[in-house]
């Protein structure tokens, strides 16, 4: 077990180098003085000379970077050209709000996934195999956005349920900041579902062949003992993985969510920086976004062997 | 466990499957096709020209989906960003997949080091979520139909990599191979005459699913309002120019949605039949 952890950390080493140098280079493909990109057009003579310094510009790149990562370790991520705030600062001051509903609503999406699934292989061609897999199969046509519009239109505008725009702080009103959250965590929820239902079906039936499932039956157990005991351990793996592959992609998906429903967290700072080409502040959610990434899925794999032991002995 | 759900429940059941995903899915696609088709010739009006007498129209048999708050034809516009979304979608794909499976039977065929950095690229570039990344590098170069097609086509790439590699290990052992090889065919002939057609099944049906994220990706880049830059209509600035207008104006929410739900769908249900149909041990 030890030296399967210790294997796979370092296999996240070289990534994680790969990912910083991608994100340190993508500054110098602009063209132009990287310190005046880094400053914006307004920035003094004295900043300037002090940031290029500070950068080394007239050193070779790698010490650059070497300077700049040291810089990025001990959390010094620049600040943003728009506000002059830390860029560390506003992505952990952001980061909570988008946690939270992406948290919510991935586990949501997991456990309608996982019961969906099994019941859909288990009877399978049946109405309710059917009736699962053109759900999820339309699920998955249907963008977040138009979604999240459209419940918007309904629940906000017609029905008057929720609240239509906007945001209130957790620090000021739990119940109101709640509110918010419901038709982003709704939205999420049934986007994400489709494609975990469609994994932990097509898992789900390749383990209900498998010989052990047969001699479990034949040992005479309960139908739903073989399911939850026999089936699903066997069946969750992959859609596990599944799962740590979309709380990543999600840190992206959740921007467009963001902007439907004016919630103020990473995905909309990322947006809004590249709108004011607010280049630290891109640079710096990019390069948090792939470290919980790859964090994300190094904790899944840890898992892993949890449902599958034999992964160990690999 | 693949090989073994092999001789079980295939046969009848696989076929219904894939007469029903392609009995849905071609149809949709068909519908795609057609618009657009008629589009070059032909649309009721012209998509970008403003009325200002006839703002928010409701659909109606003038407008058969209402105009906007320009008074521009949505019907039209969708017709337009029909053509942007799929040639935008397409390149993408064309770009990924030929970089892609270039890259992949290098990496494959020559393995060692240059598969070991190949590999040690695509899981760099993995680790960015798509759209973030596609954002940033449209920070960097500028938003036009052109970095689009860069930026998502970047994105994209390493998955095709890694199919094509894949695919390449597990046949590069085999006798067919070996025999090309003892026979005395250079790297080049072996690769294009025995490998790449074994590549291409899955790189097929690799390419269904990019056109359909390319197309969602796309819609949500503009959406976002760092995609296709207006007047040019696509479905997603349509969508994101809608919000201002969702209550007196649901149309105007509701049909560019429709449009890339419908497209999607019928694009993803046409890699199922496809799938189904060239890979018949695995069915959806």
């Amino acid at each position: 077990m030890l030296s399967y952890i210790l294997k796979r950390l370092a296999l996240t080493l070289p990534t994680l180098s790969l990912v910083s140098i991608a994100v340190f280079l993508l500054i110098r493909l602009i063209p132009g003085d990287p310190a005046l990109v880094l400053l914006g057009e307004g920035a003094d003579a004295a900043a300037l000379a002090g940031l290029r310094a500070d950068l080394g510009l007239d050193r070779p790149l790698p010490l650059q970077f070497v300077s700049w990562l040291q810089h990025a370790l001990r959390g010094d991520l620049g600040r943003s050209i728009v506000s002059g705030e830390p860029v560390a600062g506003l992505i952990l001051q952001r980061f909570g709000l988008t946690a939270v509903v992406v948290l919510i609503a991935v586990t949501a999406a997991t456990v309608i996934a996982a019961i969906a699934g099994l019941l859909a292989a288990w009877r399978r061609n049946s109405v309710i195999d059917l009736a699962v897999v053109g759900t999820a199969t339309v699920v998955l046509a249907i963008p977040s956005f138009w979604l999240g519009l459209l419940l918007l239109l309904l629940f906000g505008l017609k029905l008057g349920w929720l609240p239509f725009v906007g945001y209130i702080p957790f620090s000021e009103s739990a119940l109101q900041a709640m509110l918010f959250l419901v038709l982003p965590v709704v939205t999420l929820t049934i986007t994400e579902s489709g494609v975990l239902t469609r994994m932990m079906r097509s898992s789900s039936i390749d383990v209900l062949h498998l010989d052990y499932v047969t001699h479990a039956r034949a040992k005479g157990l309960p139908e739903r003992t073989v399911l939850v005991r026999h089936v699903f351990p066997n069946a969750f793996a992959p859609t596990l993985t599944l799962v740590g592959l979309t709380l990543g992609h999600l840190l992206g998906g959740i921007a467009v969510i963001e902007t439907v429903f004016t919630l103020p967290g990473l995905g909309r700072l990322m947006v809004d920086s590249v709108l004011a080409r607010d280049y630290p502040v891109v640079q710096g959610c990019l390069l948090f976004t792939a470290f919980v990434y790859v964090l994300v899925n190094l904790v899944v794999d840890l898992c892993y062997p949890f449902f599958d032991p034999r992964v160990t002995a690999r | 466990m693949r090989g073994r759900a092999g001789h079980v429940g295939t046969g009848r059941i696989g076929l219904r499957h894939i007469g029903l995903s392609a009995l849905i899915g071609i149809p949709l696609i068909g519908a795609l096709l057609l618009t657009i088709g008629i589009g070059l010739f032909w649309m009721p009006y012209d998509p970008i020209a403003i009325d200002l007498a006839h703002p928010l129209g409701a659909p109606a048999l003038r407008h058969w989906f209402g105009t906007d708050q320009f008074g521009r034809d949505v019907l039209s516009r969708s017709m337009l960003g029909a053509r942007i979304s799929v040639l935008i979608a397409l390149a993408t794909v064309v770009v990924a997949i030929t970089v892609g499976t270039a890259l992949g039977l290098l990496a494959g065929y020559l393995r060692g080091w240059t598969d070991r950095l190949l590999m040690m690229i695509t899981d760099a570039v993995l680790a960015f979520p798509g759209i973030l990344l596609a954002l940033a590098l449209i920070a960097v170069l500028g938003s036009s139909d052109g970095s689009i097609i860069l930026a998502l086509s970047t994105a994209y790439t390493p998955s095709v990599v890694r199919v094509v590699r894949a695919t390449v290990l597990s046949i590069r052992e085999r006798e067919f191979i070996e025999a090309s090889r003892s026979a005395g065919d250079s790297s080049l002939q072996t690769i294009s005459r025995h490998i790449l057609p074994n590549v291409l099944p899955p790189v097929v049906v690799l390419a269904t699913s990019l056109f359909g994220w390319a197309m969602l990706s796309e819609s949500a880049l503009s959406f976002l309002g760092v995609g296709v830059p207006p007047p040019a209509p696509t479905w997603g600035n349509m969508l994101s120019e809608s919000r201002p207008y969702m209550d007196i104006a649901g149309w105007l929410s509701i049909v560019p949605g429709l449009c890339i739900a419908g497209t999607l769908l019928g694009v993803n249900l046409l890699g199922d039949a496809l799938r189904d149909w060239l890979d018949p041990r695995r069915q959806t």
